[in-house]
């Protein structure tokens, strides 16, 4: 007798039976299922006497046989008939995921969902701005109730931390802008212009643009993060449930750490570009230091560095804003704990370029152009 | 009933840094018991679990499954052994982002990969039904399950590969009495039709009054006992005393008389 599932056919006294023999187990069921599907005859007994081994899934396959052609099981042993009873139970196979209809309406629904989702998300982060607004209102009313040591220590992680990394991008940043400045306008014999190039995107633009960039990459995610996590071991229920408002426990001082650091960040960011340029130009265009920097104070006026300030502390909240708001709306599982980690962060970039965009237009408008 | 030695483990020693949490540590698992272990908090009742199932490399010991030594196995010998026992963990440990269904295919897909669809479909739907679930709950996620309800469908992905030894982590810890009741009364009738061996780790005295065959008390590192419960309680030893003879033992006691 062979190890491996096998089962024969015969006929006995004008009775068709199919015989099994072997391990009728999941390890050696071999190809059975699929050559008792394709079985000619309906076989009236089913015979079981032979098999050495039986697992449920054995038991699964002969009631399945039994049932659908009407059969009479014989030879089968306590434990057989055990394993048989108890898969009986489970007579339709169940979904293993719930139906979700066709492939183009499985589209439509994912663009109508994803629409709602982003419209929703909206109006739920321009509440959750409102709700802070009255958390920060109460707070000025009860300065008893401000948590200086969360501030301080979002301070410490937003910030401090922050800047090797943001030096080093800022840095090099002011390297490329700078020679690739040069080599356009060295084809005009403008290369003196390019101080004018670097001294006015840093301050006005790419200073605190890179600078958001980083720190929704580095905080705003992490905000995401601690706050989902947070919410799935129900800490957040915990802190509402003892009276300690979450706004003012976890968002305001995340929040206000973004607002107050990012003009910081941003100006930090915006002197390490402007020495990055200098550098390059001293070195590959042979502009020295002094030179350079008289020539800065000519051509950038002082409303481009108020117009690089002025944007910081609103992107800096735009930031802390998306990360907390998508930190609290994490549900269920872990995997939302990453996918919200991710929303957060591409929201945040997200309106801040386009508030970007409307800064950029106002200021001209108003004559800082 | 058969005294053959399904799990076996001599001389265990288990410490994290200068915590010694086990030290010569010796318990048999006989084929087609139950085999109940408690213990105190902190006296390594899962770490025990942990290292039978090669979860935690002891420091010494010899762990021998199905009469092979696990320290010994090679990969693929180990990957066998893991085929032929299921876990049930404390929590259940179901795959977050997949549904029920899909869970209890996990270990089939994983170790049998010419099983078809369909086949694969009825397997998980008796496994689900089997441990006490419904079948409509099979294409739900497992943040959409009740404590009760994850915790059987943990169960029958532990039973998926129609193992002979199955390890439970306190299967009825946060289920309420009646679930539990019946959680016991499902693991029994499971240990019946399919002919398993059960290794428990529990604190639910009644679940220790009512299923199982010997109980082992893990305490000052080891195992001080392993008897049927009834010798356990003429055995003088305080913690033994205190666990069985306070007050909620002598109510496990009455209710399972």
């Amino acid at each position: 007798m062979s190890v491996e599932a096998d089962f024969t056919e015969l006929k006995e006294n004008g009775e068709r039976i199919a015989r099994f023999s072997g391990r009728l187990t999941i390890a050696r069921i071999g190809d059975v299922p699929r050559r008792l599907a394709l079985l000619e005859h309906s076989p009236s007994k089913i015979d079981i006497s032979d098999v050495e081994r039986i697992d449920t899934v054995g038991a699964w396959i002969v009631y399945k046989l039994c049932r659908d052609h009407d059969a009479e099981i014989v030879g089968a042993s306590e434990h057989a008939q055990q394993l048989i009873r108890q898969v009986t139970i489970a007579d339709d196979p169940a979904q293993t995921r719930r139906d979700e209809g066709g492939r183009v309406r499985q589209t439509l629904e994912r663009i109508g969902a994803s629409t709602l989702e982003s419209l929703s998300s909206l109006k739920g982060l321009l509440a959750f701005f409102g709700g802070l607004i009255m958390a920060t209102g109460s707070v000025i009313r009860h300065p008893g109730q401000m948590r200086f040591n969360a501030v301080v220590q979002r301070f410490e992680t937003v910030g401090v931390s922050a800047l090797g990394i943001i030096g080093l991008m800022s840095f090099l940043i002011g390297i490329v802008i700078a020679q690739q400045g040069a080599v356009q306008l060295r084809q005009f014999g403008a290369e003196i212009f390019t101080i004018n190039l670097i001294g006015r995107i840093t301050t006005r633009e790419l200073g605190v643009l890179m600078t958001a960039i980083m720190v929704a990459g580095r905080s705003g995610s992490a905000f995401a993060a601690q706050i989902g996590s947070m919410k799935l071991a129900e800490e957040i229920d915990a802190m509402r449930t003892i009276g300690v408002p979450p706004m003012q426990a976890l968002v305001l001082p995340r929040v206000l750490a973004t607002t107050l650091l990012m003009p910081l960040l941003g100006f930090y960011s915006t002197f390490l570009m402007i020495v990055g340029g200098g550098l390059l130009c001293w070195i590959s265009l042979g502009i020295p230091p002094e030179t350079f920097i008289m020539r800065l104070r000519e051509v950038v006026p002082m409303t481009d560095l108020w117009v690089g300030l002025i944007k910081a502390p609103v992107f800096g909240m735009i930031i802390g804003l998306a990360g907390c708001y998508q930190g609290m709306q994490v549900r269920g599982n872990n995997e939302e704990v990453g996918n919200r980690t991710t929303t957060a962060v591409v929201q945040a970039i997200f309106l801040v370029i386009v508030l970007d965009a409307f800064f950029a237009v106002f200021f001209t408008e108003v004559g800082w152009g | 009933m058969s005294e053959e030695l399904i799990v076996s483990v001599r001389g265990l020693r288990n410490s994290f840094g200068d915590n010694v949490v086990h030290e010569n540590l010796d318990i048999d698992v006989r084929e087609g018991e139950i085999l109940g272990v408690v213990g105190g908090s902190g006296t390594g009742k899962s770490v025990l679990l942990r290292s039978i199932i090669g979860l935690q490399e002891p420091d010494e010991g010899e762990i021998t499954i199905f009469g092979e030594r696990m320290d010994c196995a090679t990969a693929e010998e180990n990957l066998d052994l893991r085929r032929r026992w299921g876990v049930l963990f404390q929590n259940g440990a179901l795959f977050s982002t997949l549904t029920v269904a899909e869970n209890v295919q996990v270990p089939l897909r994983e170790f049998y990969k010419n099983i078809d669809e369909e086949l694969l479909c009825e397997i998980a739907t008796f496994k689900i039904v089997m441990s006490g679930l419904k079948a409509e709950d099979a294409p739900k996620y497992p943040s959409e399950l009740s404590g009760g309800m994850r915790k059987r469908a943990a169960l029958a992905r532990s039973l998926a590969l129609d193992p002979i030894l199955l390890f439970l982590d306190e299967p009825t810890a946060g289920l309420d009495p009646i679930g539990a009741a019946a959680f016991d009364n499902l693991i029994l009738e499971l240990k019946e039709a399919l002919g398993l061996t059960i290794f428990l780790i529990t604190h639910d005295l009644d679940t220790l009054h009512t299923i199982c065959d010997r109980v082992a008390v893990l305490a000052d590192k080891k195992v001080i006992a392993c008897a049927p419960i009834e010798e356990l309680l003429a055995l003088d030893h305080p913690w033994i005393q205190e666990y069985f003879n306070g007050p909620r033992g002598r109510a496990a006691l009455v209710a399972a008389d």
